[in-house]
């Protein structure tokens, strides 16, 4: 009861301060402070949200059908890539650097090349994500499987398990925690990837419609979809905590007991 | 013939000799103490009749077969409970027998049977951190023998529990391991433990570690309710005194 009414206050203050914003911001137009051509007061880019919603809605299906096939293909490979680098110790000295060295290359330099070798369709925009959402995962996992407690390695060494036996039942579950932190990280940049690679080139998708009405001057249409993006990426995170919550029932009995 | 024995068993790290020509025995059905300081090496012995570590020199048998640096083979239950936090009870408990092989289904039911004698029926679905410090020692003891039913291998087991709770639980597992006719060697640095408990106690004292005395406890099992403030018991506890200050 007390928690609740904890969380409830915590996000008052969060909501009071959002609301400040937009109260500003919305008395910053109206007054004529700022050309409302140039920052549209939020009054009008929920307008516009509403009057764009369909064809928002078509780009936002694009959108999502790329982030969650690269997201997907993302997880498939950083957890392949986990398990090979715990499996073998030469592989995660040879190939630690280079995975780290992925995250150093800049999303918007690599994008335009992507498209040149890939073309306009589906195939430079998964690439893309694939690239930056792999990593958090990879990275997650193996320091959770590093941080497995030698003493229950060895208990269980001393029941006669295998190597493999002994990541099945200790190394993986411990690794979860960090696995869902890493996919919650993916999840928006899997959104934010999608859309950077379809503003470079495509024929669908949030960022071409970003593109498009940036080119005819409709900023309130371009804070429209800026919202959306963001409201996109929220519900994904929350959906992954979702997700986590329901593979790793013991979180919540342990909150619980608490 | 005993059931486990061990054969001058010698052990070093980095050309220092941890335990030297340890050489003891454990009937059927008994319960044996290594008593000794800590860091005097009885881990480094567990470790080397649980398979997990090869001695230098010296032979682990099980009834009489060489079990020398095979793990899988007796039971080894650590100062921590070691439950996982992201199985339930059973499943925590079933473990010894899923990586034996045993396929899910059989080995959860396997494990549920032994619930009630363990005291420990209600808790199958719970998580460990819903468990009292002593259900979850019950736990991994019950863990410790469906891995193996003949030997086990306790180091300090019941070392993190408050005094109460120890004795409790003391006088429990006395009476699950006559019903269940395990064998047991016991590590500890607690004497009035091992007088309690052992038939025999091992006296490991120096460095490197050895085998200097071997007291046999004669008070009959079950031990009277007041043993523990008994002449004997301190006569007992005297002796051991006097043998680890020499």
């Amino acid at each position: 009861m007390k928690r609740k009414l904890q969380s409830i206050t915590s996000k008052l203050w969060s909501v009071s301060a959002i609301a400040l914003i937009l109260a500003v911001w919305q008395a910053v137009s109206s007054l004529g402070l700022v050309d409302s051509f140039m920052l549209p007061p939020p009054l009008q880019v929920a307008r516009a949200f509403v009057s764009e919603f369909p064809l928002l809605m078509g780009h936002t299906v694009i959108t999502l059908e790329e982030a969650f096939i690269g997201l997907a293909l993302g997880i498939a490979l950083g957890f392949a890539m986990s398990v090979l680098m715990d499996r073998f110790e030469i592989l995660y000295r040879a190939f630690y650097p280079v995975v780290i060295l992925t995250q150093t290359i800049p999303t918007v330099a690599i994008a335009p090349l992507l498209v040149l070798w890939f073309g306009y369709e589906m195939m430079p925009k998964v690439v893309l994500i694939v690239i930056t959402t792999f990593f958090p995962i990879t990275v997650g996992l193996l320091n959770g499987y590093r941080s497995a407690d030698p003493d229950a390695i060895d208990l269980l060494r001393a029941m006669g398990a295998g190597k493999g036996q002994i990541f099945r039942y200790i190394k993986l579950p411990g690794a979860m925690g960090q696995f869902f932190s890493g996919v919650r990280i993916s999840a928006s940049y899997a959104v934010v990837g999608a859309v950077i690679s379809e503003w470079l080139g495509g024929f669908g998708g949030l960022g071409v419609y970003m593109t498009r009405v940036k080119n005819a001057f409709s900023f309130d249409k371009m804070f429209a979809v800026i919202l959306l993006i963001s409201v996109i990426s929220l519900l994904l995170m929350r959906a992954v905590e979702l997700l986590q919550r329901l593979c790793m029932p013991w979180e919540s009995s342990r909150r619980r007991e608490e | 013939m005993p059931v486990l024995r061990t054969e001058g068993i010698t052990r070093s790290f980095d050309g220092k000799t941890i335990i030297k020509d340890i050489s003891l025995e454990l009937g059927r059905g008994e319960l044996v103490s290594l008593l000794g300081v800590s860091g005097g090496g009885k881990t480094t012995l567990f470790n080397v009749i649980a398979g997990l570590l090869k001695p230098d020199a010296g032979t682990v048998l099980l009834n009489g077969e060489d079990i020398t640096g095979r793990p899988g083979m007796v039971s080894y239950m650590l100062q921590k409970d070691l439950l996982l936090p992201y199985r339930t009870i059973v499943d925590n408990v079933a473990l010894p027998l899923l990586i034996r092989g045993v396929p899910k289904r059989e080995a959860r039911s396997q494990a549920a049977a032994c619930f009630a004698q363990f005291g420990l029926e209600g808790t199958e679905k719970k998580y460990p951190a819903q468990l009292s410090g002593g259900m979850k020692q019950r736990a991994a003891l019950l863990r410790t023998y469906l891995f193996s039913g003949e030997v086990a291998l306790l180091d300090e087991p019941f070392s993190a529990l408050d005094m109460l709770t120890k004795g409790a639980i003391h006088e429990w597992y006395l009476g699950v391991m006559e019903q269940i006719q395990l064998s047991t060697l016991f590590v500890t640095h607690d004497i009035d433990e091992a007088i309690l408990l052992s038939d025999r106690i091992y006296l490991l004292t120096g460095r490197p570690g050895r085998i200097t005395r071997e007291i046999v406890i004669g008070e009959p099992k079950p031990r009277r309710k007041d043993f523990n403030l008994s002449e004997q018991f301190l006569a007992y506890k005297k002796q051991i005194i006097q043998c680890i200050s020499q």
